[in-house]
């Protein structure tokens, strides 16, 4: 037999007015007084019941604690039943909304977010001991590669070493970027459960060039000419990512001079349409032969009919400072 | 495990009509057991906690019967969705270190598709 309710103790409906409970009250305390039933262990039983039932009951906050559960009928805390423990345990798929997948049948997650069919998982077999037809992809393997500057802007093919008798064919696509990383689908590490095999993601690095430079699809290259080529002009041999072309260097340069060789620089894809880079030639002027005592004596000469001061305010400046 | 009469007396704001209504309505939904003068409903833990959760969401937020069904409806897809999670990341758990690896990498960040 359960314990009996305050109310139950009193006598009252669970929906009694203060004014039922009290006059309730006041008839049993009368009833069961000890004070009235000396010697009576019974009647003292119930008295002090109907003195907590009354304890609880006459307070409008502890009586509505106790509607709610939240104390029992000693006044004491009950322990409160949270759901969420309930409703992830065992008992909770009693509760799941229709439609829920079957236990054991993941693939009914993956059709949930509308991942299933070609693109998503691949149908696990259903049934067989726990059905638990579970599949995935395989996990991605990633390695490095560093190729050199002119196959970097060219393209090319490598063949990355993964163990004496394994390798993997990698085509480098003209331009391609340092740090650039290439994908390479299903040659990752094998499936799970049939799963797809994951990707090899290859991480590119370009070795520097002895004399190329790079700057988005440009190529820059710095190109020595001799005194008489730059102050007499020539037709120079130029090397460019895609072989030698022969150049005019105009008559009268200088060091530093910019020359443009149009579209020598990469030519490559970018989101679709075709793009070619320049090369940017920068000439410097190297003497080469500046102990030869004829060339000496020519600019003893030429030097006292043209005084030239290449150094301009730089020079000032340095003598100001001086001062 | 209870009985109604028990669980009635253990939530003295429930009343009779109203717990046989949320049965009805199979928002709680107790064992049939059947004995000697016919069946009788049963009270698991988790029935009780779910009557519990009834009254509180109820006298809290003064909801009625319509929009209660739809707090429960709801409650139990995210309850549901959290049983799934839970059951994969179980047997994610028992993966291989590399297929969780590639799990986590394959991962977008929260809060984004992927970048």
């Amino acid at each position: 037999m359960a314990t009996q309710t305050p109310y139950e103790v009193l006598g009252v409906k669970p929906d009694a007015t203060a004014d039922e409970i009290r006059k309730a009250y006041r008839k049993l305390a009368k009833q069961f007084h000890p004070d009235l039933n000396p010697g009576k262990p019974a009647a003292d039983a119930r008295f002090k019941a109907v003195s907590a039932a009354h304890d609880i009951l006459s307070d409008p906050e502890k009586r509505a604690r106790y509607d709610r559960g939240e104390i029992d009928e000693s006044g004491a805390e009950r322990p409160r039943h949270s759901y969420r423990p309930h409703a992830e345990g065992a008992q909770g798929w009693k509760y799941r909304p229709e439609g829920e997948m079957d236990v054991g049948d993941l693939d009914d997650l993956f059709e949930m977010f509308g991942r299933g069919g070609p693109g998503g998982a691949r149908r696990g077999t259903r049934g067989g001991r726990g059905g638990e037809g579970f599949s995935m992809p395989g996990p991605d393997r990633h390695y490095s590669l560093t190729i050199d500057f002119v196959e970097a802007a060219t393209g090319g093919k490598q063949r990355l070493a993964l163990s004496p008798d394994e390798w993997l064919d990698v085509t480098i696509p003209p331009g391609i970027e340092e740090g650039q990383i290439l994908r390479l689908k299903g040659k990752g590490g094998p499936g799970f459960g049939g799963g797809p095999a994951g990707d090899a993601l290859i991480e590119v690095h370009i070795a520097p060039h002895p004399f190329f430079r790079r700057e988005g699809d440009d190529i820059h290259v710095e190109l020595p000419v001799s005194l008489s080529e730059a102050v007499l002009g020539a037709r120079v041999p130029v090397p460019t990512v895609s072989g030698p072309v022969t150049m005019t260097i105009p008559k009268g340069s200088d060091t530093g001079a910019r020359l443009r060789l149009r579209g020598r620089g990469i030519h490559r894809k970018r989101q679709g349409k075709e793009v070619t880079g320049d090369q940017y030639v920068t000439l410097k002027v190297v003497i080469g032969a500046s102990d030869d005592p004829e060339l000496a004596k020519f600019l003893e000469d030429w030097a006292k009919q043209h005084p030239t001061n290449p150094r301009g305010e730089m020079g000032q400046a340095t003598h100001g400072a001086a001062a | 495990m209870i009985a109604f009469d028990e669980l009635m007396r253990r939530f003295a704001e429930l009343n009779a009509a109203e717990l046989s209504r949320w049965v009805e309505n199979r928002w709680v939904v107790p064992e049939t057991a059947t004995e000697e003068g016919g069946e009788r409903w049963v009270f698991h833990e988790v029935d009780v906690a779910r009557v519990e959760l009834i009254l509180d969401i109820r006298r809290e937020f003064a909801v009625d019967d319509e929009a209660l069904s739809l707090v429960l409806s709801l409650l139990d897809q995210v309850y549901s969705l959290r049983r799934q999670m839970r059951r994969l990341c179980d047997a994610l758990e028992q993966q291989p270190p590399e297929i969780r690896d590639a799990i986590r990498r394959a991962l977008p960040p929260a809060g984004g598709h992927g970048g």
